[in-house]
């Protein structure tokens, strides 16, 4: 039986360790595929390893900071043809076949030297994560521990968002910008990386991810870069999908003891 | 040891100091377009051909002028970590001042030639080299498309082997960074600002499309130029 998560963030994916198939898409349940058992005939024609999973709102709802049509392009068109990219080419290689997003990263990734493969499982996870480090009516600021942590490791809330913005406004050509707990520090930081490259592969947490690939913001904004990053910190920037995986991610790295007071 | 002011050559020619070496800091600046911006519609549309020469083409210019000039401070004040953490700006901003100055003599309007096809040797090249034109045309397009990320595909030539070559290169690298013997003939931009708001996500129909602009007179005589 196949089974359907609807994740509650994407770092993990729940996955049937006899049924290859794990269908991720909100769009159609599990009726929808034929089931597969490993190693036996290849169902024809369908075949889905990845879903492509919608933002949690509705593709006009960060109007008007981020377009309709931005989004129907960006999530429809780019988005999607990493979906299918990438089921394409799983199609076609056993090995790969059957890991969880994670691991394809990681793996694809090959220390540096990418596999195929690796653009697309990349552009999959950090469309999603994307969508989701996103609400509407977002903007303004972390609250209590994101907050303090934040503080903690940049000086200030203003000085984070200047490191964010200057790394966002120096990237040169496609990327994106990540606030990142890196595992070893046990600190916050803000990362910049080229093209698909996203901080899982150094195997650290990725906490906000913002998309500067000219597609993400040329039709709301041409070529005024510096417009969309502040939009996105004013009026797009989902603190409490933040909060939520900083939460997440303090189950692997020890940021701590948590500040009891004494009554 | 030499002086070095931030003096352009234009006003030291007048002066006669010939007793000391001054160093001149050459400025660049924009280039004007050989034609209007919505000469080539509709393959590219007037909108983007304004954004793409005035915001896009103006940056590089702006950076890359503000990069020299802190390397030249750098370099006189001896400090060699700035000189060396300026190496990628120069490098982006240069080359797409590079790039896109070729890019704008790469195409012409219809009407002035633009997609006739190239005659006499580089015409005989191609066909020898790739077979026919359009193979190519399907070849280039191929590996424009298949780009991932930012860059330029280019149809070049090694001066050293006079070999006709096809090359890709990222960001804002010209094609030198790929050999140091090739020359350019013809780059197409794929960055997506380049068609993105004509075209959307299908760079495949820009690359189509772009050829019924290309300018193969200027690839011709940069070809005769190089292998005469």
């Amino acid at each position: 039986m196949a089974i359907c998560g609807t994740t509650l963030n994407t770092i993990s994916v729940f996955r049937w360790h006899w049924v290859p198939i794990y269908c991720r898409s909100n769009i159609s349940p599990c009726q929808q595929q034929r089931r597969e058992l490993r190693g036996a005939q290849r169902a024809s024609k369908v075949k889905a390893y990845y879903g492509l999973k919608s933002p949690p709102y509705k593709l006009d709802a960060l109007e008007p900071f981020m377009s309709r049509r931005t989004l129907e392009r960006h999530w429809g068109d780019h988005h999607h043809d990493y979906v299918e990219g990438l089921n394409k080419q799983l199609e076609k290689n056993d090995i790969l076949y059957g890991y969880t997003m994670n691991e394809l990263i990681k793996v694809t990734y090959n220390n540096g030297n990418p596999l195929p493969e690796f653009n697309n499982a990349a552009q999959v996870w950090n469309h999603d994560f994307f969508w989701e480090s996103m609400q509407p009516g977002g903007g303004k600021m972390p609250m209590l521990g994101l907050l303090k942590q934040i503080e903690k490791d940049f000086g200030s809330f203003t000085n984070f968002r200047e490191k964010f913005t200057e790394a966002a406004l120096t990237l040169f050509g496609s990327g994106w910008v990540w606030l990142v707990l890196k595992r070893n520090q046990k600190q916050l930081a803000v990362v910049k990386t080229s093209n698909a490259i996203n901080p899982l592969v150094w195997d650290d947490i990725p906490i906000i991810g913002l998309d500067m690939w000219e597609h993400a913001y040329y039709l709301d904004y041409k070529n005024d870069r510096g417009e969309y990053v502040n939009v996105f910190m004013n009026h797009l920037v989902s603190w409490n999908a933040a909060a939520a995986r900083m939460a997440r991610a303090q189950a692997f790295v020890n940021l701590g003891e948590p500040k009891i007071p004494v009554a | 040891m030499a002086l070095r002011t931030f003096v352009t050559r234009k006003s030291l020619g007048g002066l006669g100091l010939g007793l000391q070496q001054l160093r001149g800091l050459q400025t660049f600046s924009l280039p004007d377009l050989p034609y209007d911006y919505g000469a080539l519609e509709p393959v590219i549309s007037g909108e983007i051909m304004h954004l793409h020469h005035q915001k896009h083409h103006q940056t590089y210019v702006t950076n890359y002028n503000k990069a020299l000039e802190q390397l030249d401070d750098a370099m006189a004040k001896g400090d060699s970590s700035t000189v060396v953490k300026l190496q990628n700006a120069i490098k982006f901003n240069g080359g797409g001042h590079i790039n896109h100055s070729t890019f704008w003599k790469n195409l012409a309007p219809i009407h002035e030639g633009g997609g006739e096809h190239p005659k006499d040797s580089l015409g005989w090249a191609i066909d020898t080299h790739f077979g026919s034109l359009e193979a190519m045309v399907q070849r280039m397009n191929a590996e424009g498309a298949a780009l991932q990320g930012s860059g330029w595909v280019w149809l070049g030539v090694d001066k050293e082997l006079k070999k006709l070559v096809i090359e890709t290169t990222a960001n804002q690298d010209p094609l030198v960074t790929k050999g140091p013997n090739l020359v350019p003939l013809l780059g197409i931009d794929v960055w997506e600002h380049a068609y993105y708001l004509q075209y959307k996500n299908v760079r495949p129909d820009y690359l189509k499309n772009i050829w019924k602009v290309i300018n193969w007179k200027y690839a011709s005589e940069v070809y005769e130029k190089e292998c005469p």
